[in-house]
């Protein structure tokens, strides 16, 4: 959606990664979003997580609905294939890409209109069917394109740019995403990009459903007094109860944790997670506490970000399937056609 | 006790269940179906049933036609009426002549009677009572004893039976002979107390040859498992869910890999049709061949997707079991009411590719051939079935598999083209059929590569909203579409003896009633040339039909003649040369119904010089 053309010229002292890409390889066209959206914060941390973990661009499919924060697949990844499909059934089409091909890494990008309201549904069965997908929302409170209407995850007594107040009560996709399975559930701010890199580098290593609220605050239609999803508003009230570093191939852990203060959970990837607890009651494996924790918090009306839960062990849609190994759409007639006896033998057992 | 002569007829006439359903008679009627077609006797059953689990009536209908016309015949020789909720409906139904077959246990007043057909009471419920004690055995073995007593009534052989019941329980021994023993209790009981046979008998013909017996719906879905389907995504409608049911049972069969017991396909139950097609789209964009099951309703949910396929151009097989509408409609009636809202579903200009079959045998040809269209053409294709050939047993030939055929995976470009150098643009004709090049995720690291959008791109798949581009877009699409005509399924033409300026348009499961009426025009003296159009966008053969032919009869099983305002639209063709024949009640068009519509017709058209009536 950009007319401006990036620069093809890279500088030759550019620092590469294991796999000898550069930053650059990990970006895609100009953004053609309103100067300071969160947004873009969170794209600059899509790429930042993938350059980290040496990923190879092409390995990426990035799918996204409609909406402002669907149009940022085009702004990252750029030798990925991208899918900006209809408003909403961004997580139908990402399980069925992922379906035909098990071996690509699924990157669903969606925003709080996509996912809360016109396809509250099908985030909501995405994430029960434990779809192998890291899923980003990237959330800001209100339709952007639109010019401002409240979301769905506009807060109760919020105000909107033109003064109205929102009576309709939140939904908290986080809250929702941990009652219906999610096996990695985090939420963040755009504004914290130190936060938010190894919150996704450690999603897109999950095996299984991968859920990430990131506060996103819209410049333009919900970053004045009275909004609750405005940068200063979620910087005052945001509450993180860890700080994560990922590990991949690396030393365990680096030594200068203060001991009893560091948590690490292995995935079943082998990477390794380690959690600075900020909070010391807050445990990510404890499903049940999480939501209580979230609630509670919540109600005093505090942001909670973090790696809220994880599942090291979790398994995803495939291995429910039982499905081959070899991605599907790489199957020929020689393993999918029964060919003609066995048609035979089928036409014998109808007579 | 009659005024009217029995009906007397050998391997032709009409037998109605009527049941309650929910009490196990599907299985014994349709072992009463399958034994006559042991005789060597081609049977038509159709299965009349509501949008209930149980309680409310249910119809099972065999047609017993030496001949092989299966279609719906219309009307009823024998009755059997074990439903008292319809039996005043029931009974009146029978043809002047008929039989009816009852339970007599509790006597019947004579009003409940009609003095013009033969009355068979047969103590059912007294028989079972006093073999049975258990009340669920006692519903089940009724329905047996029953069939036992109708196969002294028509003369059967009893052993063709039994071998049935030996096929069914096979490795169940008790259940083998139990079965066995209720059928005998009917068949002696009427064999002793009533005089067999009656004027309807089945003998031992050859008629049915090799033909097998199936449902279009299983069919269909073994051609998809035939076509290489992967992934089928899916949400319950009747009459659809028996297509992803068959296609799971089809999968278990034939689609785990030997060694490690792993599924070659993955099936998943959506949570509604938007995200079942949804599933496909992401899939068929991926590579894999996806398809989904559905309903009328359903295709009012599904196509915003089925706009997205058209515009991105991502291939997806949607099979259509067409029930009647609008709205719910008749969810457990059948009609091919669907044609336009799948030719030109959603929103701006789109155009759909549809496939027609007539029966199983087609239904599994056109699913298979739907998955290289849709990967040849890059779009949605529709697989039109209805009810009536989808949810019921019809006499097939055999399916047949050419073992060199392989699959047609169409224009994609590969990681070694790329690396050739060869030029990709996502949307760029190379060759003018208007089908561009498209790569699958992850297939180079730097090139090929594209953003799929439902918004307009240029040739390069570059966001553009430029007049011009966009226009350029469209207009390939239109020669797509153009393309798409010489690879679907031609229309087939079947001339009359003598050179007639009448002709007659048809589709799907119209056709074995059509094939039956033209016998019963010709025998009142009217020749009709035949057009059975099985697919959408029309062969220039259709339009080639309409010039040699004055008048041509369309006929449809909908209200407003769907088939017709396609054929009118798309080939610019003065309306009034196309006569609509219409069935559209829910219940299968006979040959009865199109014989008179179109005799009819043709007696007034030759009472009045032709011209005359158009001018």
């Amino acid at each position: 959606m950009t007319y401006i053309a990036k620069p093809k010229f890279q500088h030759p002292g550019l620092k590469k990664n294991d796999l000898g890409y550069t930053h650059r390889d990990y970006e895609g066209k100009v953004s053609t979003l309103c100067a300071g959206c969160g947004h873009d914060s969170i794209t600059a941390s899509i790429i930042e997580a993938c350059y980290e973990l040496s990923i190879e661009p092409h390995r990426v499919a990035k799918i996204s609905g409609i909406g402002c924060s669907s149009k940022t697949p085009d702004y990252f990844l750029g030798n990925s294939h991208g899918f900006n499909s209809v408003h909403g059934r961004m997580p139908s089409v990402l399980t069925g890409a992922n379906l035909a091909n098990r071996d690509l890494i699924y990157l669903g990008v969606s925003g709080d209109g996509d996912s809360a309201s016109i396809g509250f549904g099908q985030f909501a069965h995405s994430i029960r069917r434990g779809v192998n997908m890291t899923y980003i929302v990237e959330n800001n409170g209100v339709y952007g394109l639109t010019k401002g209407q409240f979301s769905a995850t506009a807060d109760r007594g919020s105000k909107s740019k033109k003064g109205v107040t929102n009576t309709d009560n939140a939904i908290d996709l986080v809250a929702i995403a941990l009652q219906l399975g999610a096996t990695f559930v985090a939420r963040s701010f755009s504004g914290d990009k130190t936060q938010l890199v190894p919150l996704i580098a450690a999603a897109i290593r999950h095996k299984g459903a991968s859920f990430i609220d990131v506060i996103s605050p819209c410049i333009a239609f919900n970053n004045h007094a009275g909004s609750t999803k405005s940068f200063d508003y979620v910087r005052e009230h945001n509450d993180a109860v860890n700080r994560l570093d990922v590990l991949v191939g690396r030393d365990p852990i680096a030594v200068d944790y203060a001991p009893g203060t560091v948590q690490v959970v292995e995935q079943h990837d082998g990477s390794k997670l380690a959690l600075r607890k900020l909070d010391a009651d807050y445990d990510p494996h404890d499903r049940l506490g999480a939501q209580t924790f979230l609630a509670r918090h919540a109600a005093k009306g505090q942001i909670v970000t973090g790696l809220l839960y994880v599942d090291p062990d979790a398994e995803d849609l495939h291995e429910h399937l039982n499905t081959v190994e070899t991605p599907l759409n790489t199957l020929e007639a020689d393993t999918l056609c029964p060919g003609s006896a066995a048609l035979d033998k089928f036409n014998a057992s109808l007579r | 006790m009659s005024d009217k002569k029995p009906i007397s007829s050998v391997n032709d006439f009409v037998v109605r269940f009527a049941n309650v359903n929910g009490s196990g008679s599907a299985s014994a009627n349709e072992m009463f179906a399958r034994s006559i077609l042991r005789h060597g006797v081609p049977v038509s059953p159709r299965n009349i049933f509501p949008s209930n689990i149980q309680g409310l009536p249910t119809w099972y209908e065999v047609r017993v036609t030496e001949d092989g016309h299966l279609g719906a015949r219309g009307g009823v020789d024998m009755m059997v009426a074990m439903n008292p909720q319809t039996w005043d409906k029931d009974v009146a139904g029978i043809e002047p002549g008929g039989y009816l077959f009852y339970d007599s246990t509790k006597p019947m007043p004579s009003t409940k009677f009609r003095d013009d057909i033969t009355v068979i009471g047969v103590p059912l419920t007294a028989i079972t009572n006093s073999t049975y004690t258990d009340p669920r055995q006692r519903q089940l073995f009724k329905n047996i004893i029953y069939l036992g007593a109708l196969s002294a009534l028509l003369e059967m052989d009893p052993k063709l039976i039994e071998q049935l019941i030996g096929e069914q329980y096979k490795g169940k021994e008790k259940l083998l002979s139990s079965n066995v023993h209720a059928l005998h209790l009917g068949r002696d009981w009427a064999l002793q107390n009533l005089k067999c046979p009656i004027g309807l008998r089945v003998k031992k013909s050859d008629k049915v040859g090799d033909r097998i017996f199936i449902e279009g719906n299983s069919a269909a879905a073994l051609g998809a498992v035939y076509g290489g389907a992967t992934v089928c995504a899916w949400y319950p409608i009747t009459p659809s869910s028996s297509v992803a049911e068959a296609f799971t049972a089809h999968c278990k069969k034939f689609r785990h890999d030997p060694k490690t017991g792993k599924a070659n396909y993955a099936i998943v139950q959506g949570e509604d049709e938007l995200a079942s097609i949804g599933m496909v789209i992401g899939a068929g964009w991926n590579g894999a061949r996806a398809f989904t099951a559905t309903s009328g309703p359903g295709i009012s949910l599904m196509t915003e997707f089925i706009g997205l396929s058209y515009f991105a151009e991502i291939p997806a097989v949607i099979m259509n079991i067409q029930r009647a509408g609008p709205s719910t409609g008749m969810p457990t009636r059948t009609q091919q009411c669907d044609i336009i809202a799948c030719a030109y579903a959603s929103h701006g200009d789109t155009k759909h590719v549809l496939l027609f079959p007539e029966d199983p045998a087609e239904a599994f040809e056109f699913a298979a051939a739907a998955f290289d269209l849709a990967e040849r053409l890059q779009t949605t294709i529709f697989l039109m079935l209805d009810l009536d050939i989808g949810m019921n047993h019809r006499l097939s030939r055999p399916l047949k598999w050419d073992e060199a055929r392989q699959y047609d995976r169409g224009k994609v470009m590969t990681a070694e083209m790329l690396e050739e150098g060869r030029d990709f643009g996502r949307y760029l004709d190379v060759d003018g059929d208007g089908i561009p090049y498209r790569t699958y995720p992850g297939t180079h690291p730097t090139k090929g590569s594209y953003f799929t959008r439902g918004t307009s791109r240029d040739r390069y798949a570059r966001y553009s909203e430029e007049g011009p581009v966009y226009a350029d877009n469209m207009q390939r699409l239109v020669r797509k579409f153009e393309t798409a005509q010489d690879l679907v399924p031609r229309p087939l033409q079947a001339n009359a003896e003598r050179p007639t300026k009448y002709g007659v348009i048809y589709f799907g499961s119209t056709t074995p009633a059509m094939d039956e009426a033209i016998g019963l025009l010709e025998a009142r003296g009217h020749q009709l040339d035949r057009l059975r159009i099985r697919a959408f966008p029309f062969h220039s053969s259709v339009a080639s039909f309409l010039a040699e032919h004055d008048f041509v009869y369309v006929v449809e099983q909908n209200r407003d003649g769907q088939l017709r305002q396609l054929i009118v639209n798309e080939n610019g063709i003065d309306p009034v040369r196309l006569v609509p024949i219409l069935h559209y009640d829910g219940s299968p068009i006979t040959a009865r119904f199109i014989a008179k519509a179109i005799g009819d017709h043709q007696d007034h058209l030759k009472v009045t010089p032709l011209r005359k009536a158009v001018s």
